[in-house]
């Protein structure tokens, strides 16, 4: 349903950031893409929500090419970003202006417990813990009941516990209405826990350098043999992905094949 | 252990830190207002004792105890009202000229870089011209009465609100403004629901310093020319050589003019209280 046909990204400092990303993404699926730093994964994010122009290449979704922000496909940032003068309730309502007053409280009401924040809602965003603000602004991407949700490194600024725990929300969140995501991460075991498929990144330029199929049940058990193999697979096309005369592979037949 | 273990009775606990918080507040506002007084007042005090016991010479600086009686007397005949109300009305309507002015013109040149490119060079070499400069100019095309007055006046105003405004919009984070572009709010709804906002706490300091600047132009304006206004009242008070009636004159400029600033604080408060800064400033 999501479709990046070609995607590449050279900004006008010259910094050629996206070299030929195509990736296919199916209705629900949850696709993660790691890479390490300074990769593209941002920056393909950010052409995927339409906040940003490829040089060339197209994103689609349901077969509708987007060249702007569209109400299909919703986005959260690294940080929360939410507004200051807006209260916690006001902030997840945010994009919901069209909506008449009824049905916009009952949706924030409902993500508001939904995340654990009930009775946060009156209170201002500088109240929250850093992890109570990223739940708000993930369930103010979600209200919006996009058909795709983009996530930047989501959990990157929180602690292990905290990130543990909000994964599972995520999941939660994720499991009402099966809205395809797509999550940055730098983090194995959180793209193994949340996601179908692991996009390995490879830097200068970025472009896609291996594919990882996860098809472990749901719940996942962290502490499983399956779930330990996997993690080390994701690590291993990661390494390969940071040693620059490494050819590139995709599929996971063919990179069990080479090694 | 989760991030949801601090549920609790949360609505219960944000409502009771609210109330004594502001009661807190109140009553720290007003020790502060006590704490700013001790200053002048002793100050005052002192020197009417110095007066008093005859250590001073009071013919060019009279104690405290006359300039109170000279303020009385201006008070009781109606006269005080009549300069209070004159130089009011001058700094209202240069203010309110000269900050929508500054106001209009620095949220265009804020929000595109065409215009800033275009206008703010001249605004800017405008603004390096005392505006006292133009106080013949003003006269010559709007006469001696008010419209020259006012038009110096908000002149003064102009720049520190055009200035305070433009940067306050160019300096507006591109990660909140991708917020709203995310939500694909159309340009007025930006502006409203983002932007004014985003800008208001630089507004209301462009404005403050802006009305300050105001008092100032209407005491040089009234000081130039003037039957009635405070100004005129320090100049009276000069050619008849009443010291007393010119510190009156100050007094009444320093009263009117915190007056004014914390009106602008006062109406901005309940917008602003979302403010995360570690010590606000009033
Ligand atoms: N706005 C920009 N202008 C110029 N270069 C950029 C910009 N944004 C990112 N880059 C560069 O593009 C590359 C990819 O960045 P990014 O997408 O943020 O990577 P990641 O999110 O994987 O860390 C980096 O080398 C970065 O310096
Ligand atoms: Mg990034």
């Amino acid at each position: 349903m999501l479709i990046l046909d070609k995607l590449s990204k050279t900004y006008p400092n010259g910094m050629h950031a996206l070299s030929d990303v195509s990736l296919d993404v199916a209705t629900g699926e949850i696709v993660a893409l790691i890479g390490g730093s300074g990769c593209g994964k941002t920056t393909l994010l950010r052409l995927v929500s339409g906040l940003e122009a490829p040089t060339s290449g197209t994103v689609s979704v349901d077969g509708e090419k987007i060249s702007a922000p569209h109400p299909a496909v919703g986005i959260v940032f690294q940080e929360p970003r939410l507004l200051p003068w807006l209260t916690v309730a006001q902030n997840i309502g945010f994009g919901l202006d069209h909506l008449p007053k009824s049905e916009r409280d009952a949706r924030v009401d409902e993500a508001l417990l939904r995340v654990g924040l009930s009775g946060y809602g009156p209170r201002w965003p500088r109240e929250l813990s850093g992890g109570q603000a990223q739940r708000a602004a993930i369930v103010r991407a979600l209200v919006a009941r996009p058909k795709a949700l983009l996530l930047d490194e989501p959990f990157s600024a929180l602690d292990a516990l905290t990130r543990a725990s909000l994964q599972d929300h995520l999941l939660g969140l994720w499991d009402a209405h099966r809205p395809t995501l797509v999550l940055v991460t730098h983090d194995v075991e959180e793209a193994v826990a949340l996601a179908d498929r692991v996009i390995v990144l490879q830097p200068k330029p970025g472009r896609i350098f291996a594919e990882i199929r996860v098809d472990l049940p749901r719940p996942r058990d962290r502490l499983s043999h399956d779930f330990a193999e996997a993690e080390r697979e994701v690590l291993a096309a990661l390494d390969g992905s940071l040693t620059p005369q490494q050819p590139a592979k995709t599929g996971k037949a063919q990179a069990a094949g080479w090694w | 252990m989760s991030e949801a273990g601090t549920l609790d009775p949360a609505r219960d606990t944000a409502s009771d830190t609210r109330t004594t918080s502001a009661r807190r507040r109140f009553a720290v506002s007003g020790s502060t207002f006590l704490l700013g007084l001790i200053l002048p007042v002793s100050t005052a005090l002192a020197y009417e004792a110095a007066f008093r016991l005859g250590l001073v010479q009071a013919r060019l600086l009279p104690p405290p105890s006359k300039i109170l009686v000279t303020l009385w007397d201006l008070a009781r005949s109606g006269e005080l009202a009549t300069h209070v109300g004159a130089t009011t009305l001058r700094v209202l309507l240069g203010f309110g000229l000269g900050s929508l002015a500054g106001m209009l013109l620095g949220a265009l040149t804020g929000s595109s870089p065409t215009a800033r490119r275009l206008l703010d060079p001249t605004l800017q070499a405008l603004r390096a011209i005392p505006s006292l400069a133009w106080v013949p100019l003003f006269i010559l095309w709007l006469g001696i009465f008010e419209n020259s007055k006012i038009a110096l006046i908000a002149t003064g105003v102009f720049f520190p609100v055009y200035l305070g405004v433009m940067a306050a919009i160019a300096n507006v984070d591109r990660k909140i403004v991708e917020v709203g572009r995310a939500f694909r709010l159309s340009r007025s709804a930006m502006a409203r629901r983002v932007l004014l906002p985003a800008i208001l706490p630089d507004f209301v300091v462009a404005l403050r310093s802006g009305l300050g600047l105001g008092f100032m132009f209407v005491v040089a304006a009234e000081i130039m020319g003037a039957s009635e206004g405070l100004g005129y009242l320090l100049v009276d008070g000069q050619q008849l050589g009443k010291p007393d009636q010119i510190l009156a004159a100050i007094i009444a400029f320093a009263i009117l003019g915190k007056f004014g600033d914390w009106l602008l604080v006062a109406g901005s408060k309940p917008f602003l209280s979302w403010q995360d800064s570690h010590s606000r400033i009033s």
